[in-house]
């Protein structure tokens, strides 16, 4: 056998988070109408500004159509086919994880995110989200000794209502996109997140989605706050059992930093990719879009990309404070049929706004992976600076990667760079790791991991190796 | 250093092999003893690199007959990665960059490879650290190129230093060093031609493919062999280096002329 075709075998990996927890789930009929959003607000039992939102993004979602300006390929989805609610069958949320059904805790446990006192990760705050609902949200108490908001979104419109009314759609409105609008229409759970005044959140906060049901979509609604001067680290991990069928995935989150605070938000992002030949995965339509509102306010995007069936997701930050800074840091992996259409906006409107871009792409099998990128310079944003890096890395020969960056200054002296490189790993890089006694799949793996340290470096230190292995498993497997 | 009751470390017989559908290696035969020191001369495109990369298993070369034992044991049928483990050293001609490899890291790996399989237990950076430093006083290499890529932007004579580290660190029974000398300076060549006789023993053995005499002046070979069209026409001991210096390798057609008539 070729080492091409070896290395080809070697990305080919089973999935590990395959399994399908078998729990009673309240579950509303498939299809999509008013009667279905005002459903699932009355579920929540929420108030009229609300139900308000939901109607009014509903509406215009009915008038958009879904866009296909990404270089996706897929057949078309049926919103009448998908069901908008799906809640595990427990009675309200839980005031303590022993009341929890230790069915879903022992769930969480197997996906490596423990929630039970004792084996709770020591620095990291998590909630836990099965299909629509947060089951569990770890250290809260600790939090609000700091201020610190930390909950579902839920249970936020429930307990501090003036702040969703005052954030929720003011980064992403309803009609921003068509998934954009779809998710505000019916989202059904997702964190949020407020750090007041002053504030340095004292732990790491982590969200993890999983996705149970098979015909089930998941939309879930995310809003992290930070006022002036706080500052937050925030990481969402995702994944989705194995079904032959797709599952569509609309998210959406929106990120909020007044003068002077900073929100760094991490993603490692596993949802389950479809097979080898391209049956199944999650249909992951994502808006992500961070608002840099005050001076000297600080964003920064890092995502590990390595699931999914198709990816459509650009994670942007609007710069409007003056001296702001917007940072995205992107490993998007593609293995067989996977296609990935990822990327970044970064809009300058503050004066001496600066932004930073570092995207690797790495494609395997017959997938496609391409980055789509905007820097955008008004005309207010005088002295604005932007770099962009786009690597991409094929392996075998049979995938391919694409890089689209547009860039529209209306600030003759803004500085804007941007570098772009493709490369492939040669059978002689492979040859000479191996000729010092190391083995073809940690040659490749080496490789791959050294291709991406810029932005693994990029990641919080306890996810960081967890990244690492993350890659280096998809990248496991038999050489034939 | 000749010693007719050496173990025999490495064996090949008739050994041919293609790249693509083009034959190079058309019946080479070698026997390399425990303390010996061979050299491999030989017009550009007679086939040495490919005798060397053949004996690492470069998977774009087909060996189409003959055999290969490594201390009695059949080195083609092993992986490139086993055959490096049990002691089989390839310094490359053009060692490759590797972006994004730390090159500390990647020596790292490869040590602990070898020592695994000797039974020695894995060094952890620390540990590693301490080893890496005193090997570097072999070749004199500034620590400095521990924190780059693996060869990323090193120059030609700093790469060639670095195969010799490599080789410091992995201690090989079979130590290939393809060219090891080209590209180097005149210290340089000094400090790596110091570098590999101090890491020769008698139970060790070395193989140096080169052109220049300068080589051979600093690390005296106990054979000389000539490559022309893919096989060894001729062996000597150290003065034949000398006399290729002199008369060139003219007379090579000739033999090679006679040889063809023979096989006519
Ligand atoms: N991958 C390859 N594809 C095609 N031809 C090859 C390949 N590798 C080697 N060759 C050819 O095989 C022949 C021997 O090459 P080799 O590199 O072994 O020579 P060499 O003796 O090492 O030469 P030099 O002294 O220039 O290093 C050359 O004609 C070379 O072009
Ligand atoms: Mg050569």
């Amino acid at each position: 056998m070729s080492n091409a075709q070896a290395v080809g075998d070697l990305v080919s990996q089973p999935y590990k988070y395959g399994f399908v927890t078998d729990i009673e789930t309240e579950k509303i009929a498939k299809g999509l109408s008013e009667d279905v959003v005002r459903l699932i607000s009355s579920k929540k039992d929420e108030p009229s500004f609300l139900l308000d939102f939901r109607l009014r993004a509903y509406r215009q979602w009915l008038q958009m159509e879904e866009p296909d300006w990404a270089r996706l390929g897929y057949p078309p989805i049926d919103y009448q086919d998908i069901i908008y609610y799906a809640a595990p069958k427990q009675q309200d949320k839980k005031a303590s994880l022993d009341e929890v059904d230790p069915k879903l805790l022992e769930t969480f446990d197997k996906l490596g995110i423990p929630l039970s006192e004792q084996k709770r990760l020591s620095n990291v705050a998590v909630d836990a989200v099965f299909d629509s609902v947060s089951i569990a949200t770890t250290y809260k108490e600790k939090l609000a000794e700091h201020g610190v908001i930390f909950c579902s979104i839920s249970e936020a419109v429930k307990e501090h209502p003036e702040l969703i009314e005052r954030y929720l759609g003011t980064v992403v409105p309803t009609q921003d996109n068509y998934f954009a609008a779809l998710n505000s229409a019916v989202f059904s759970d997702g964190s949020f997140v407020f750090i007041p005044k002053g504030v340095e959140c004292p732990m790491e906060l982590s969200t993890y989605f999983r996705i149970n049901s098979g015909d089930t979509g998941q939309f879930e609604r995310t809003l992290i706050v930070a006022e002036e001067g706080a500052s937050v680290s925030y990481l969402e991990g995702c994944t989705a059992p194995m079904f032959d069928t797709n599952q569509l995935h609309a998210a959406v989150v929106e990120l909020v930093a007044l003068d002077d605070a900073s929100i760094k938000y991490s993603t490692v992002q596993n949802w389950y990719a479809g097979d080898e030949n391209g049956v199944g995965g999650i249909y992951n339509f994502v808006t992500k879009r961070g608002q840099c509102r005050g001076d000297r306010s600080k964003i920064s995007w890092t995502q590990v990309e390595t699931g999914s069936s198709i990816t459509w997701k650009y994670p942007s930050c609007v710069l409007q404070g003056a001296d702001s800074v917007g940072e995205f840091y992107s490993v998007a992996l593609t293995n067989n049929c996977q296609q990935a259409d990822t990327g970044t906006k970064m809009i300058h409107v503050g004066p001496r706004s600066r932004s930073t871009i570092v995207s690797k792409g790495i494609s395997a099998g017959r997938s496609a992976n391409s980055y789509r990128g905007l820097v955008q310079i008004g005309p207010k944003a005088v002295g604005a600076k932007n770099y962009s890096q786009c690597d991409s890395m094929l392996i075998g020969d049979q995938a391919a990667a694409n890089t689209y960056p547009y860039i529209r200054s209306q600030q003759p002296q803004a500085a804007v760079e941007h570098e772009a490189s493709t490369c492939r790993i040669s059978e002689d890089q492979l040859f000479y790791l191996q000729s010092r006694g190391i083995g073809f799949e940690e040659a490749v793996s080496m490789m791959v991991s050294g291709f991406c340290r810029d932005v693994f470096n990029q990641l919080p230190m306890e996810f960081a190796a967890e990244a690492d292995k993350l890659l280096a498993l998809k990248l496991e497997g038999s050489v034939g | 250093m000749i010693r007719p009751d050496a173990p025999v470390l490495l064996e090949i017989r008739d050994l041919h092999a293609r790249v693509e559908a083009k034959e190079i290696l058309k019946g080479v035969n070698l026997t390399i003893r425990a303390g010996e020191v061979h050299a491999v001369m030989g017009r550009n495109g007679s086939g040495k690199s490919t005798l060397s990369k053949v004996l690492a298993g470069h998977p774009a070369y087909t060996v189409t007959g003959g055999t290969v034992h490594y201390r009695g044991e059949n080195l083609l049928e092993l992986d490139p990665e086993q055959r490096a483990r049990i002691g089989v050293f390839l310094g490359f001609q053009y060692p490759v960059e590797i972006p994004g490899v730390s090159n500390l890291e990647f020596l790292r790996v490869a040590t602990n490879a070898r020592r695994a399989q000797k039974g020695e237990e894995e060094l952890d950076t620390f540990a590693f650290e301490d080893l890496v430093r005193d090997r570097l006083k072999v070749v004199q290499m500034d620590p400095a190129f521990l924190d780059r890529s693996v060869n990323e932007g090193f120059s030609g004579g700093e790469k060639k230093r670095n195969e010799i580290l490599q080789m410091a660190l992995l201690d090989p029974l079979v130590a290939i060093l393809d060219e090891t000398d080209s590209g180097l300076d005149i210290d340089a060549l000094r400090i790596v031609a110091g570098g590999v006789n101090q890491l020769a023993t008698p139970d060790n053995a070395t193989l140096l493919i080169t052109h220049y005499q300068r080589l051979l002046d600093a690390i005296t070979p106990d054979y000389v062999h000539v490559m022309a069209a893919g096989r060894i026409l001729r062996t000597g001991g150290k003065e034949l280096a000398l006399e290729l210096e002199e008369r060139g390798y003219d007379w090579v057609d000739q033999e090679l002329a006679a040889l063809a008539g023979e096989v006519a």
